[in-house]
């Protein structure tokens, strides 16, 4: 294999790895709920971004035509990690879980809850 | 160098892992738990994309495009459950 290919592909794997990980260091570490929701949703599209682009460049080299597979696995990933953080955030502020103290205008929680009836 | 960065990349998704079972298990509310189960699975599919590279096979892409579909759908049907007390209303 070519040096190049190699190195290219070493460091979006290592990359990816290492997103992979801030993300799930972030759900483990952080404070409150709405912290956490923001770590891994980085994670998510940095991350296996990262090891996807490796996959897919490694995977074109190695059978000598374009390989798809993992765009396709990556434009599903982008287009459902906001939905899920979107569902998450509203099934959080409807229970009304604990926000920490650091996070200013609190009180606009107070009024996004009244307003909309959860759908 | 390849097989380096392969070792160095599934340590750490496993240990990122091992993070999210424990926010799993400790996850004071309902939502950190799905949050938990919904980073899992997307960590399982790094999983099977390196266990891919590392064999050389593009077989495995379907298996990791399934588990992306069914953890999606599920992540949504669970919010949707406690949000709502229901799924189809």
């Amino acid at each position: 294999m070519e040096f190049w290919i190699e190195l290219v592909v070493s460091v979006f794997l290592v990359a990816g790895a290492v997103f992979v990980f801030i993300g799930s260091l972030g759900l483990a570490k952080l404070p409150d709920f709405y912290t956490r929701l923001h770590a891994p949703t980085k994670a998510t599209t940095l991350g296996m971004g990262g090891l996807l682009a490796a996959s897919a460049i490694l995977m074109t080299y190695q059978q000598g035509h374009l390989s798809l597979h993992e765009l396709l696995i990556t434009l599903f990933l982008l287009i459902t990690a906001p939905v899920t953080a979107h569902m998450l955030a509203k099934t959080a502020m409807h229970h009304k879980l604990q926000i920490t103290e650091k996070t200013v205008d609190k009180e606009l929680s107070k009024r996004a809850r009244e307003r909309n009836t959860p759908t | 160098m390849l097989n380096t960065a392969i070792t160095i990349a599934t340590t750490l998704v496993c240990i990122s892992l091992i993070l999210n079972l424990w926010r799993l298990f400790k996850g004071p509310s309902r939502p950190d738990r799905i949050l938990a189960l919904d980073t899992m699975y997307i960590n399982s599919i790094a999983l099977i994309i390196l266990f891919g590279i590392a064999s050389g096979t593009a077989l495995y892409f379907e298996a990791a495009l399934l588990i992306a579909m069914l953890g999606f759908v599920s992540t949504a049907a669970m919010c949707k459950y406690i949000l709502r007390g229901d799924l189809i209303e």
